[in-house]
């Protein structure tokens, strides 16, 4: 059954895993211990190889050399099924549920169980509601799967692993799609699971909440550990071991010059895909010269109000005006035309054609700047991208490189070197350094704020408390489709968690006083 | 990393030519084994291999050596090549530009037809006007209406989201059943004949040729359609556009093109040169008479298939679709030379064309045939941007 006495299981350890990609080394000896009982943190930049070490331990990929040992017997993982015996599972970055199906459904996806021949899901939902009773995760069994919040569905996807009864529990960027409250709670889980005598492998680049749970830190950078650090290691020295360098995480930048209101939108409404409201009477003013945040969990309208502004979507009711222009039924063209500058949150969906050249999507928006008599002028269009590659410090070989060829952070350097190469009204970016490095998370959010001192408005949409934290003039917190309140940047984190479920500004300045007085 | 990886157009140029040569291969062995008398040899193989070998050997060169002189061993077989090859080019432009706007244009076949029938009836029934004013009014009847037979398909798929492949399907039914209706009909009718074979076009409207060959002016029109194409595609700003539609249509949206105008336009283009090709079938002077064949209801033959081979195997690139039409032209100008010099029936060269098909449209099963193609690095898939990146 499950783990009775704590540190009865063995140590899980990876010896000298070497895995190459072509010239590519992604993990270059890497040795880590998994202790049960102990919470792991691996820390590292994006495409540091932390993915790929957590694929080879389950059996995703296999390594080129080294060997995976558990207590004294050497461990041969071709595919998950062996690592699942092994008792390794895995929640995933990526959540590995069927929208359409049933939480139960979903719980015994692989290995129903059966009765006469038929699917017994009768036990299945028993078996649901036994494993949230014993670990405190509560979950509809019947409820689908695509109308339960992130954090519901993430607790489907541990519970998942736990079924198969997992000592060992990798949590692949876990916090990605959380509200600071779920993170807590998501901690107080990992704690749980850990105090039981379970090891949890907890994969992040963020450094607080290394901080707020590790037991053991383990720091990669390109493929190889440089090093350990203690729990008690600073934000700043993390940082540094992580990117190779000192980083500032705080962005310098002086206080807001807000000039005249250039972005008017006024009692906006916009309908979902689906013809729910999405965007939901909305009034938000942005001067030229300040950064105004959105602060709000994923999908309370924030991507609707984006597309909505661009011209994607059309929005049901409501005016968007930019510099006195009216906008709201604009297409992209036009939106463009007027001055917006658009970054958009899924850079791989819609910010560049990833088998286009870096020069080609530099120039994507702006082809009319680059054509003369109907031809279009490759000279200027590659001297443009000499010139954008140097500035913005994109890492490439050459700027016929196709963009499917960049880093993650180097592929939203193309998204925004284009965006910040034309004069501009708005620059509208929604998750600007969304699975950004840290190194390039500090480039990106400098040349925001060096567009709001050109006197742009800018607006930005982020699920990410420390980036509005570092780059707002004014909070913005969006819930349901409505603004709940608009704050100061010195907002504390508590308060601006209670707005983002829905809590009036002065309701949760009061809920914290109480909390405070206790 | 990519310096020991190879450019994709050179591994796709290896693969198209490792195809190619697949495809005359195993159609070397169908040959030998199709054909009565060398099978007969096989079967005393263990007792005299000579001469199952020789006469395979022979049959397989007769055939090769009669498709080179049908196709390129004088200079009448090379005319008739390029006059085989000017109608595929054309439609296999019209599917390529498709192609790349993210299109599968399986219509060409219906937009030669309404181009045909229009260009052959303005090619019969006007009469008296010089070269210079009846050509160009023919090519341009032909042109419009296959611009707007893929127009049509363009719009319903813009507007309703509808899919293209279905409804080109259902639009090559409606243009053959109007081709058959039309070609029933008096007017389209050549004199004192009930069955449907139109009248001769006039002289006016038939493109000019090098005298004595097959050689005419279609060919430098098809290839200057080929250069259009390229220009268009590489060098404007409709083109980037087009391309950006079709690899990624959501961040195309999100630059600012016109997804919906985009389709439509690319549609009707793609039609237009189908068209086009239709004009060719009913334009092109035959080598002995000198006038273009009377248009039937099935002149068109399988040309919008054939298109789509060709635009395959140019990997919808213009300059690519050019050499792959002189190549099926070149298949097609040795069809009788096959017949007549090697006796093997002309039906290989459309087995020739299928495998070439097959084989190019599976490279991943050509790699495996022959690893040494192979470049030195695992599936796309596991390429390390695809795994680390995801950290």
């Amino acid at each position: 059954m499950s783990i009775t006495e704590v540190g009865q299981q063995p140590t899980l350890s990876l010896r000298g895993i070497t895995k190459r990609f072509g010239p590519l080394t992604a993990n270059d000896d890497i040795t880590v211990d998994i202790v049960p009982g102990r919470i792991h943190c691996l820390l590292g930049e994006n495409g540091a190889g932390k993915s790929t070490l957590m694929n080879i331990l389950f059996g995703l990929l296999e390594a080129d050399e080294g060997e995976i040992r558990l207590g004294e017997t050497s461990l041969k993982l071709t595919n998950p099924k062996q690592a699942m015996a092994a008792g390794i599972g895995m929640v995933h970055q990526h959540f590995m549920l069927i929208p359409v199906f049933t939480v139960a459904e979903n719980m015994v996806l692989g290995h129903e169980p059966t009765r006469a021949g038929m699917l017994d899901l009768q036990s299945a939902r028993r078996k649901v509601r036994e494993l949230s009773a014993r670990y405190k995760l509560d979950v509809d069994p019947d409820a689908l799967v695509e109308d339960l919040p992130v954090g519901i569905q993430q607790r489907v996807e541990i519970l998942k692993a736990l079924a198969n009864d997992a000592t060992y529990l990798i949590f692949d960027e876990p916090t990605a799609v959380l509200t600071p409250q779920e993170i807590d709670e998501l901690m107080l889980v990992m704690q749980s699971l850990r105090d039981e005598g379970r090891a949890i492998v907890f994969i992040t680049h963020k450094l607080r909440e290394v901080r707020a749970v590790a037991d053991d830190i383990t720091v990669i950078r390109r493929g190889k550990v440089v090093g350990q650090a203690e729990p008690g290691t600073s934000e700043g020295e993390l940082a540094t071991m992580m990117v190779g360098r000192s980083v500032s995480l705080k962005v310098g930048k002086t206080a807001a010059d807000p000039g005249s209101e250039r972005l008017v939108i006024d009692h906006l409404t916009v309908a979902s895909e689906s013809g729910a409201v999405a965007v939901d009477d909305l009034s938000l003013t942005v001067r030229g010269g300040e950064i105004v945040c959105i602060a709000g969990v994923q999908g309370n309208g924030q991507t609707e109000l984006a597309e909505a502004l661009l011209g994607t979507m059309t929005p049901v009711s409501g005016t968007v005006n930019l510099d006195g222009a009216d906008i709201t039924n604009a297409r992209p063209a036009r939106s463009i035309k007027a001055g917006l500058g658009y970054v958009p949150e899924d850079r791989h969906r819609d910010g560049f054609i990833g088998e286009f050249s870096i020069a080609e999507n530099l120039v994507l928006d702006n082809l009319d700047g680059f054509t003369k008599f109907g031809s279009l002028q490759l000279k200027a269009i590659a001297e443009n991208a000499i010139a954008r590659i140097e500035e913005f410090d994109i890492r490439a070989t050459s700027h016929t490189q196709s963009v499917n060829s960049l880093s993650g952070g180097n592929q939203q350097k193309v998204v925004l070197a284009r965006e910040l190469s034309r004069p501009l009204a708005l620059l509208l970016a929604s998750q600007p350094t969304r699975g950004v490095d840290v190194g390039a998370i500090e480039f990106l959010h400098k040349r925001i704020v060096g567009e709001r001192d050109r006197g742009t408005a800018v607006l930005i949409i982020s699920t990410e408390l420390e980036e509005v934290e570092s780059l707002a003039d004014r909070i913005a917190v969006m819930y349901r489709g409505r603004i709940v309140g608009i704050v100061p940047p010195d907002t504390s984190r508590d308060v601006l968690g209670l707005m983002m479920a829905g809590v009036p500004h002065e309701d949760a300045l009061a809920t914290m006083k109480e909390a405070t007085h206790e | 990393m990519s310096e020991t990886r190879r450019p994709a157009w050179l591994q796709s140029t290896i693969i198209t030519i490792a195809s190619l040569l697949l495809a005359f291969l195993v159609s070397a062995i169908v040959m030998v084994a199709a054909d009565a008398e060398v099978a007969s040899k096989w079967a005393y193989f263990f007792s005299r291999p000579g001469d199952a070998l020789s006469a395979s050997w022979d049959k397989i060169a007769a055939t090769f050596h009669a498709m080179w002189v049908g196709s390129v061993g004088s200079w009448g077989a090379l005319t008739n090549t390029t006059r085989e090859a000017t109608p595929l080019i054309c439609a296999g432009l019209g599917v390529a530009v498709a192609f790349r706007a993210g299109l599968f244009n399986i219509g060409a076949q219906g937009q030669a037809m309404v181009g045909a029938l229009f260009a052959a009836f303005l090619g019969f029934t006007v009469k008296g006007l010089p070269i210079f004013i009846h050509l160009p009014l023919v090519i341009l009847a032909g042109v419009l209406a296959g611009a707007i037979w893929g127009g049509i398909v363009g719009l319903l798929k813009a507007r309703s989201g509808a899919h293209e492949v279905i409804l080109t399907i259902m639009m090559n039914y409606i243009a053959g059943s109007i081709l058959a209706y039309f070609m029933l009909q008096p007017a389209f009718q050549a004199p004192g004949r009930a069955d449907p074979i139109s009248p001769v076009l006039e002289w006016s409207a038939t493109m000019p040729r090098i005298a004595g060959s097959s050689l005419h002016l279609g060919f430098l029109l098809a290839l200057i359609a080929a250069a259009a194409s390229w220009w268009l595609l590489e060098r404007t700003k409709f083109g980037i556009n087009l391309k950006a539609v079709g690899l990624n249509p959501n961040a195309a949206a999100t630059a600012g093109a016109s997804v919906s105008n985009i389709t439509m336009i690319t549609m009707a283009l793609s039609g237009a040169l189908a068209g086009l090709a239709g004009v060719m079938m009913v334009t092109a002077p035959e080598s002995l008479t000198g006038s273009p064949p009377q248009m039937t209801g099935t002149i068109i033959g399988t040309l919008g298939f054939d298109a789509i081979t060709v635009a395959l195997l140019g990997r919808s690139r213009p300059l690519g679709v050019v050499f792959a039409g002189l190549l099926f032209g070149a298949l097609k100008a040795s069809r009788r030379t096959m017949v007549t010099m090697a006796g093997t029936p002309d039906k290989l060269t459309d087995l020739i064309q299928a495998l070439v098909v097959l084989f190019v449209a599976a490279p991943a099963f050509v790699a495996w045939l022959l690893p040494f193609l192979k470049e030195r690095k695992p599936k796309k898939k596991m390429t390390p941007e695809g795994l680390v990146a995801g950290a």
